[in-house]
């Protein structure tokens, strides 16, 4: 007590005292946060702002003559792209496709993990691998896997049945989505175990002891204790895990392109394309508007979803 | 728990089967990359799909590693990232510092703006971020990369600093500080050695993430001196797609850097993971 006494500011005494005070409580924070601020500022705060004034300009590198404010005319165009809206489809599909599965595995794998077995410590980093493969090396060596040439999967699918003949799916208009989202799956599972095996291992024990006491099965024991536990943990998983595939272009990018066709054409993929290999700016800015405006719909559904669980 | 239950053998089984389909999961397509990048050129379309390969050679490895440029794209790499992560980890863990020990206003405002970073689609400012860096001539240049991974990064690494000052309790460096250190004093010779690990660790975070990135660098480098070895690797496969070996022998070089960073930050993916709680 007589420490802390000595510690606070003594009333009264001005001056000095009065400066380092406000030096330590207003000004020192800012100090540490400067790089910080002054870069996330220059490099992303200031792009996004000349990003959304881009969409209301034509900007393409291959043809500077044609550049200046164009107003809402590049949204028109996106509304009449049939592209566009192709995408926006495939953008659904391979989000809630990809995080559906990445869940359900990721949930079983944290769930096992949470138990005792032999071997734990050598397994646990194997199965968390995949989480620290470079995300182009995954989408190559995926697209590898499903070459007939030389990977084994359209072998093994033709002998399931599932092919007719082994062919490539990735070139397959109606197939060829599930190639970047199993190796999206592969990729995203060990951060949806990660995740959720911390949660689990919050869960005070004494719940399960006194369930067993009380002669619980191990279903109720999961389905009263273990996911009520959980449900915060994934619900907030779950929403920014979506939020993060949907932006997520690298695995479509190296994998397909986009194609055959556009079937495997998402909107973060679209946006990478047309600027990339159009050098079509003002387009591909306008794309990145209408996909920001979804996930904030997203989000503000999630938001009141949440607000009204909570309230009841 | 179950361990209180005496588990009967079926479920045993039916545990290490589980397990042992998660771990096949996990390291085949990982297997299959280096089976490729040993089998000897001449066996590939005999017995591409075979489980195991007949003979292994080297040959693939020493043709990427000397009669290619694959070494100068891993060295373009492994400047970047490292760059990248210490530059990133010394501002992150300023600006972690300031979140853990100060209360200040329009603190929760920079909380909001620093995890929307995290959430808005990145490749928004591909093309603003491509225009500014022609006008600085500094396309093709491994400054801009570095420029731009270090501000990507921030805001994740900024979190996790803040989860790991946070474990340190706060009388340490106050006691320090009474007996007579200054703040920074205090911060160095007390709050410093006691978060190396943490440091380390979001070095480790911020490396992994700098190396696996594609699309800034394909977009922002173009010439072969400077590519990074993703941008390499994508062109070499474009270029010369069939030479299945060497291009499997080159992911295998790119995957070494990871894995190693891997082993060294296993024990923190947990608070890495859930602290910037977006971070891929």
């Amino acid at each position: 007590m007589t420490l802390r006494a000595q510690h606070a500011p003594l009333p009264g005494k001005k001056g000095r005292a009065e400066g380092t005070f406000y030096w330590r409580y207003v000004m020192e924070p800012w100090l540490y946060l400067s790089p910080a601020i002054i870069l996330i500022g220059l490099v992303m705060l200031v792009p996004l702002a000349i990003g959304i004034s881009y969409s209301f300009q034509s900007i393409e590198l291959l043809r500077p003559m044609n550049t200046g404010w164009v107003g809402f005319e590049n949204y028109g165009d996106l509304v009449e792209d049939r592209k566009f809206w192709k995408s926006l489809r495939n953008t659904l599909w391979w989000t809630f496709g990809s995080v559906g599965f990445q869940f359900a595995l990721g949930l079983g794998l944290a769930l096992l993990l949470n138990t005792q077995f032999y071997g734990k410590r050598l397994i646990q980093p194997l199965v968390f691998l995949p989480w620290a493969v470079p995300t182009f090396l995954s989408a190559l060596t995926w697209a590898w896997l499903f070459n007939p040439v030389i990977g084994p999967l359209p072998h093994w699918l033709a002998a399931l049945g599932v092919l007719s003949e082994p062919y490539n799916i990735l070139g397959d208009p109606d197939l060829a989505m599930w190639g970047p989202i199993a190796a999206n799956v592969w990729y995203g599972v060990p951060f949806f175990a990660i995740t959720l095996l911390a949660a689990l291992q919050s869960i005070p024990g004494e719940l399960y002891e006194a369930a067993e006491i009380d002669g619980a099965t191990g279903w109720q024991c999961f389905t009263k204790i273990t996911l009520p536990f959980l449900a915060p943990m994934i619900a907030i998983t779950v929403m920014l895990r979506t939020i993060w595939i949907a932006n997520f272009a690298d695995l479509i990018f190296v994998m397909t392109g986009g194609g055959p066709a556009n079937s495997t054409q998402i909107l973060s993929s679209y946006i990478f394309t047309t600027a990339f290999r159009k050098l079509d700016f003002g387009y591909a800015s306008t794309i990145a508007v209408a996909l920001l405006f979804f996930l904030l719909i997203f989000a503000a559904i999630l938001l009141a979803i949440r607000r009204k669980l909570v309230r009841i | 728990m179950a361990v209180l239950r005496k588990p009967s053998p079926l479920r045993v089984a039916g545990k290490y089967g589980a397990l042992a389909f998660y771990v096949a999961f996990a390291l085949f397509p990982l297997y299959w990359l280096l089976k490729i990048a040993l089998t000897p050129d001449q066996l590939i379309y005999s017995e591409g799909t075979k489980l195991w390969p007949g003979a292994a050679t080297l040959e693939n490895f020493r043709i990427v590693l000397f009669q290619s440029d694959f070494l100068a794209y891993f060295r373009n790499s492994v400047f970047v990232s490292l760059t990248t992560a210490a530059a990133t980890t010394l501002i992150a863990a300023g600006a972690g510092y300031a979140f853990s020990r100060f209360h200040f206003r329009g603190k929760r405002a920079l909380v909001a703006v620093m995890l929307v970073t995290q959430m808005f689609p990145l490749l928004m400012i591909i093309a603003p971020i491509y225009k500014i860096v022609a006008a600085i001539g500094l396309l093709n240049s491994l400054t801009s990369l570095i420029i731009v991974y270090t501000a990507f990064n921030i805001p994740f690494a900024t979190f996790l600093m803040q989860s790991f000052f946070d474990g340190i309790p706060k009388d340490l460096e106050e006691a320090a500080m009474m007996d007579g250190c200054t703040r920074f004093q205090a911060l160095r010779k007390v709050i410093v050695p006691l978060t190396l690990p943490g440091l380390g660790a979001t070095l480790g975070f911020v490396f992994t993430a700098a190396w696996s990135e594609l699309l800034f660098a394909l977009m922002l480098i173009n010439s072969n001196d400077t590519m990074t070895f993703p941008v390499g690797l994508l062109t070499f496969v474009s270029k010369f797609s069939v030479d299945w070996g060497q291009m499997m022998a080159a992911g295998v070089l790119a995957l070494v850097p990871s894995c190693l960073f891997f082993v060294f930050i296993q024990r923190y993916l947990v608070q890495g993971l859930t602290s910037g709680a977006v971070k891929g």
